[in-house]
């Protein structure tokens, strides 16, 4: 069974593997009436499965759904919530709870996005790192907080944060 | 409810008796009042986004979409109060905000649809300085090319491009300020599934949807000293390039159009129709061959490039029931290369084939490198009607009232059967003209086929031929030739002989043909009407009405090409379709939202 967290990517299936699992899905949906408004339900689906929406996924589903990929695409991108980039090796979710904002989150986010220089929901040009908003990470002790990859960071200044950037550019970078 | 009961209302305090199950809008339509409008469209769902055409209805606490708001029994209506005509203004007002202060340099400049409404609002200068949006151009596309800074977001194009042509190539992307009209994953338009069809051109309000436009590249080459300028416009040119000039639809400007194209500089002046009378030979020939067991039935029509690039994508198993024969413009081309440099000892590597289409579809048939002759390009380019129009009148040339000229020989004479390949139904029409008397060797005495004509979706009729009974159908608008396929697909022997034109009403529906005026809209139903009637009145009007029968056509084959079908034929007049990705998606069903 693939992992659906979007958090943990790390390594589920392999592609042939994931893309089983989405066309089950599809062919489960297809029996029902209507089959055609469950798009959401499946874009989902593939998002949980591959982290993002691949476009070759999304011609997958035109195929076998018989929507048009204009359609799929206008959905895809109309919703906030679908990912059309693959996320970054480190995913960043900055937390911006009620606990977060009020020991100063905005001013994290704002150097955050000063020093990767991408927005909330972009991917830097190298692809290490990418940018979401999250809610109350249950932490809040040690606000504000963020979570790179799969590690909690607490008690963040815009200073710290900054360094702790650049500690996993370095990481990334002898990795490769 | 008695529905044929009528409803009384009040417009502007003046009563009306008025049909029940219709909108305010339709209704207020027909008693003279023209609410004003953007995203509505007869032909097109109704999407009631723009709220340009908002009323008071007495009662009601807002005002209220017309266009998509059913009228009722005792409705008070108000249609142009102080009030709403403030609201109406200021949604007007923050569409232009978002749109660029270009209209002098703008290809829609005068016939531009935004730029009249906010005319007729009353809002005389702009306020506005904040974020105004901006993207890239989209050059790509060999046809059609996009400029969503000009995109008022009235989502016409996109009901246009899934309802009517079933192409489903356009999308309104992302939200809010954000939203951008664009092929899925923002892909090049020359990437995505577009069949070149320019219908989203037809219908888009503003510059947003444009041709890719040669006018300034034609002009330069017409000045070249070096080149040999040969000329060939398609039947519907003749039939809609009036209205550019501010006719009424209908009028034959033929002669009109020879005559300003010699004055543009051009050499020869050929006539598209008369390679639809060799299309006819080849194709009708091609029929006849089928018929009688050498190769699938039913045999489909190939002549329509948008067509062509459709089924190359949404339909490629069913690409052997594709006619072989080249459309009439690439045979014409082919033949000026050939035949005709060969008979006037000229370098055909000299020669400048220009093509005047209705068609923005056939820019990019132009470039298919399967259609070239000997290594060279045949058609070297291709103008819309528009772009032609455009030229003639930045030449300075006096369209309307210029003295009529005739084409030149022996590519210009054509028969009726070749003017009214322009309509729907008119290849098809044109096609049984020549297949019957090829095969019985009688005289066919009723040649009009009334059954095919007009305006219907997919349109069937049955003839008769030495005893056997062959049925026709015939679908105009990609969303019909859809229909048909299906139907082909289900009962492969259901018919015999399938016509199918890419546009709404054929080539005179055609995205290159000239924008709606004023008191018009776009593929206005009465417009089409008129257009079909000039090229029906020029194939009544004349005495060669069979393209068999067309002396040039025979000396042609005599001189040159043999018989149809020949070994020359073949590899001058006929080509080859192949599957192209992406793979189209048939969606019938599935209304956009
Ligand atoms: S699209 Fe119309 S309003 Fe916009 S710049 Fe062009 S002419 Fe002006
Ligand atoms: S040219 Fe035709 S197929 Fe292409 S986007 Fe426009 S309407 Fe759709
Ligand atoms: S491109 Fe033209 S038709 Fe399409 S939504 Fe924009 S303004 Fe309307
Ligand atoms: S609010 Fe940030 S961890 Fe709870
Ligand atoms: S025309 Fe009625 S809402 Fe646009």
């Amino acid at each position: 069974m693939a992992k659906t967290s979007t958090k943990e990517r790390a390594t589920p299936a392999t592609h042939e593997e994931k893309l089983a699992e989405l066309k089950a899905h599809m062919a489960e949906l297809q029996k029902q009436e209507n089959a055609q408004s469950q798009l959401i339900s499946i874009l989902h689906k593939a998002q949980s499965l591959y982290g993002y929406l691949p476009n070759h996924v999304m011609d997958e589903i035109a195929q076998t759904m018989g929507i048009p990929t204009a359609h799929i695409w206008g959905v895809a991108t109309f919703y906030h919530y679908f990912k059309l980039t693959p996320p970054g090796r480190y995913e960043i979710a900055l937390c911006l709870g009620t606990a977060c904002y009020v020991k100063g989150a905005a001013q994290i986010l704002q150097a955050v996005k000063d020093e990767l220089k991408i927005d909330v929901g972009g991917v830097t040009e190298d692809g290490v790192f990418s940018l979401a908003p999250a809610r109350c990470l249950g932490a809040c002790g040690l606000a504000p907080v963020a979570m790179i990859g799969e590690k909690i960071h607490g008690e963040l200044t815009p200073k710290k944060v900054v360094q702790i950037l650049k500690d996993y550019r370095k990481q990334a970078e002898k990795d490769k | 409810m008695d529905n044929t009961k009528k409803l009384t209302i009040t417009i502007n305090d003046k009563e009306y008796k008025v049909d029940p199950g219709q909108t305010i809008m339709q209704a207020a339509d027909k008693c003279g009042y023209h609410i004003p409008r953007l995203c509505y469209h007869p032909k097109l769902s109704i999407e009631g986004a723009c709220r340009v055409c908002i009323v008071e209805v007495e009662g009601m606490r807002n005002f209220i979409a017309s266009c998509c708001y059913p009228v009722a029994d005792g409705m008070k209506i108000r249609t142009n109060t102080r009030e709403l005509r403030q609201a109406r203004r200021d949604i007007v007002e923050l569409l232009v905000d978002n749109h660029p202060e270009d209209c002098h340099t703008c290809e829609r400049d005068g016939n531009c649809e935004l730029q009249r409404l906010v005319y007729s609002m009353g809002i005389r200068h702009r306020h506005f300085t904040g974020e105004r949006k901006h993207y890239e151009k989209d050059l790509s596309g060999a046809s059609v090319i996009r400029d969503p800074d000009k995109c008022i977001l009235c989502g016409r194009c996109v009901r246009m491009c899934s309802e009517i042509q079933g192409v489903h190539c356009l999308t309104q992307a992302h939200r809010g300020f954000n939203t951008v009209v664009m092929p899925a994953y923002n892909m090049p338009f020359a990437e995505s599934v577009c069949s070149g069809c320019g219908q989203c051109i037809n219908v888009c309000p503003t510059a947003s949807f444009v041709e890719k436009n040669y006018t300034q590249e034609l002009f330069e080459k017409l000045n070249d000293k070096s080149l040999i300028k040969v000329a060939q416009f398609a039947p519907s040119v003749r039939a809609a390039i009036g209205e550019a000039f501010g006719l009424a639809p209908g009028r034959n400007m033929e002669g009109q159009l020879i005559a300003a194209m010699r004055r543009l500089g051009f050499d020869y002046v050929f006539d598209t129709q008369f390679a639809a009378d060799l299309t006819i030979m080849e194709e009708g020939s091609e029929f006849l061959e089928r018929l009688q067991g050498n190769g699938p039935l039913p045999l489909i029509t190939s002549c329509s490039s948008a067509w062509m690039k459709y089924v190359e994508q949404f339909y490629p198993d069913m690409l052997d029931h594709i006619s072989t024969a080249k459309s009439p413009m690439s045979m014409a081309s082919a033949m000026i290369k050939t035949y005709w440099a060969e008979k006037m000892k000229i370098d055909p590597k000299k020669i400048l084939s220009v093509a005047t289409m209705c068609c923005t579809a056939k820019k990019y048939e132009a470039t298919r490198p399967e259609l070239d002759v000997h290594g060279m390009r045949a058609t070297d380019l291709v103008v819309t009607t528009r772009e032609m129009a455009w030229m003639i009148k930045s030449a300075g040339i006096d369209f309307v009232n210029i003295k009529e000229e005739k084409p030149d020989s022996p590519l210009g004479l054509s028969s009726g059967a070749g003017a009214i390949f322009g309509v729907t139904g008119g290849v098809m029409e044109a096609a049984v003209r020549t297949a019957y008397e090829l095969y019985t060797g009688e005289t066919l005495i009723d040649i009009e086929l009334a059954d095919i004509r007009g305006f219907k979706g997919v349109k069937e009729a049955k003839v008769v031929i030495d005893g056997k009974e062959l049925r026709l159908a015939v679908a105009h608008g990609l969303g019909n030739a859809h229909k048909v396929m299906e139907m082909v697909r289900k009962d492969r022997n259901r018919f015999h002989f399938v016509e199918v034109m890419g546009c709404p009403g054929g080539c005179i529906g055609g995205g290159g043909q000239p924008y709606a005026t004023a008191n018009s809209i776009p593929l206005d139903e009465e417009a089409l009407r008129l257009r079909a009637q000039a090229l029906y009145d020029l194939d009544r009007g004349k005495t060669i009405r069979r393209s068999h029968d067309n002396p040039d056509i025979q000396r042609l084959y005599r001189e040159y090409l043999g018989r149809p079908l020949s070994e020359k034929s073949h590899e001058l007049l006929h080509t080859h379709y192949k599957a192209k990705l992406p793979r189209g998606i048939v969606s019938p069903e599935l209304k956009i939202v």
